[in-house]
């Protein structure tokens, strides 16, 4: 009987644990959404934090891109011939690639770059102090340092998946002619007549989500940070897991709301 | 609590503040007057809350119960505009220099100018040069990133970067620890000398009995969460109490008992 008791009370601390949690993250978004909008503006930082997410993840989010394109093409090839459908290759892979593929992919891997790269510097900001001093320099750090990357990162993933759909789809060209004998013409021609703008444009509407989350995750683990070197490496897993498993929850949620539509 | 006898505001009064982490009461009741255009040295064992007083002060931490005044207005019942003006006339170096290490030397001292002035940043520069020459460094050094410097640099770089909008107010928090004993006493005349020239009221923190009677106008020990004794520096040596005096000895035996657990 009090075993039972005491999982029922563990049970009870962690989902209260969990509802506070999600609180004081939702708070810190608003915090960090609300200073986007109000004056002083930092272009400088969020040209910077623009470099960090979209640029520099290029090559990344590049290679995930064309090399799930091509392993799409070849498994689909597969399937598909059971049905004697292989027609439908070319559109299964630029469907699964727009609307699915290309984000939450490009997501997972900016979450695993500039999330962690954030945490990172934000937990050492932390921990040496340079976050109270820029309070003491008259400058609000959840506007300095939160709100950019927030921005930021809303704004680099939807060009990054833009990249990812275009090289997506080069690498289901690339097996299909090379591979499976496909003629390169026929193969566009597939990809394009089956495509519709609200494929495109969910996609790219996951992907700003999915990159304000990354910068969300990153900012408030590196922000809250503490205890030295250890702290920060926690933080830094801390934002890369919290990240990634909140890419596939609101991929979930945000596919439910298109396609009711 | 009336103003004191001689019948002027002092510039920092602080009352009855208590701030607990957790379990752990850290201040536990402080009271102190800090006269305008005084230095005042905090001396107290590692943890006792030195660096959490003054993060009180500059509004870092938010204390549990207490009065806070800067000129007689207090501090903690202000709305969050005027608290954020107030802290603008105080500057801070910090215990491990906090410069930060994405931007360079130049730029750390000119960050508050550019945050608070909006001034262009050519001037800024210019005004930094300014500073760091205050503090002994050459303009070159201002190109320099913060990774580059020597401790005793860092010091003087974030001696500048606190002093750069000369403010009323100025904390140094441990500034001599981890030099060598001459860095420390050049830190120590650097301190004397930019307090003087900006007629500022000063909060030193140190564990340094030499550093401290260079500094201090004025010496509070800080032990269990109260100021247990104040005085002046040439008293600091001999002060007939029992905790002060085992401290400034650095006797093993006497009331103070290391915490070894926490
Ligand atoms: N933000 C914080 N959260 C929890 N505990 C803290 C925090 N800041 C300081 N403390 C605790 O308060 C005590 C005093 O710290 P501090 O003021 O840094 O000591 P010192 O006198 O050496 O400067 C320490 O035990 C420290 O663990
Ligand atoms: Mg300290």
């Amino acid at each position: 009987m009090d075993r039972l008791l005491d999982a029922i009370a563990a049970i009870g601390r962690g989902t209260l644990g969990a509802a506070r949690m999600c609180g004081r993250i939702t708070l810190f978004a608003l915090d960090g959404v609300s200073q986007i909008v109000r004056p002083p503006f930092y272009p400088r930082m969020v040209g910077r934090a623009l470099a960090e997410i979209g640029y520099f993840s290029l090559p990344v989010v590049a290679l995930t891109a064309i090399f799930t394109g091509m392993v799409l093409a070849l498994q689909s090839a597969t399937g598909l011939a059971r049905f004697s459908a292989e027609s439908q290759i070319a559109s299964l892979v630029v469907l699964s690639v727009t609307r699915e593929l290309g984000p939450v992919l490009a997501g997972l891997m900016v979450a695993g770059r500039a999330g962690a790269a954030m945490a990172a510097e934000l937990g050492t900001m932390r921990v040496t102090d340079q976050i109270d001093a820029l309070t003491t320099l008259s400058t609000n750090p959840m506007k300095y340092l939160v709100a950019p990357r927030l921005l930021a990162g809303a704004i680099a993933l939807p060009l990054l998946v833009v990249v990812a759909d275009i090289l997506g789809v080069l690498g289901g060209y690339i097996i299909a002619t090379l591979k499976l004998g496909f003629n390169g013409h026929v193969y566009l021609n597939n990809t394009l007549d089956f495509l519709e703008t609200q494929d495109v444009v969910s996609g790219l509407v996951k992907a700003a989500v999915f990159g304000f989350l990354v910068a969300l995750m990153g900012c408030y683990n590196g922000y809250n940070s503490k205890g030295g070197a250890q702290g920060v490496g926690s933080a830094t897993t801390a934002a890369v897991v919290s990240a990634s498993i909140l890419i596939l929850a609101f991929d979930y949620v945000l596919t439910e709301i298109f396609f009711i539509r | 609590m009336s103003a004191p006898a001689n019948g002027t505001v002092p510039k920092l009064r602080i009352r009855g503040l208590k701030k607990a982490f957790g379990p752990k009461q850290v201040l536990d009741g402080i009271d102190l007057d800090i006269p305008a255009g005084t230095s005042l040295v905090v001396i107290g064992g590692s943890g006792s809350g030195k660096s959490v007083l003054i993060k009180c002060v500059l509004g870092l931490i938010e204390p549990d119960e207490g009065i806070i005044e800067l000129d007689g207005k207090n501090l903690l019942a202000m709305d969050r505009e005027a608290r954020e003006r107030a802290v603008a006339t105080m500057g801070m170096l910090f215990q491990n220099g906090a410069l930060f290490d994405s931007l360079p030397v130049w730029e750390n001292v000119a960050f508050g100018l550019l945050a608070r002035h909006r001034v262009r940043r050519a001037e800024a520069r210019q005004r930094a040069d300014a500073v760091l020459a205050q503090v002994g460094l050459a303009p070159s050094v201002g190109d320099l990133w913060p990774s580059e410097l020597s401790g005793g640099m860092q010091k003087r770089v974030g001696l500048a970067r606190a002093i750069a909008a000369s403010p009323d107010l100025l904390f140094f928090d441990e500034p001599t620890t981890g030099l060598d004993p001459i860095m420390g006493a050049v830190i120590d005349g650097l301190i004397v000398d930019v307090v003087r020239r900006l007629g500022s009221t000063a909060i030193a923190i140190t564990h340094d009995m030499a550093s401290a009677s260079r500094i201090a106008d004025s010496v509070a020990m800080l032990h269990k969460g109260q100021i247990i004794w104040q005085g002046g520096p040439e008293a600091l040596m001999s002060s007939g109490n029992a905790i002060v005096d085992q401290f400034t000895h650095g006797r093993r035996e006497g009331p103070i008992t290391m915490e070894l657990r926490r």
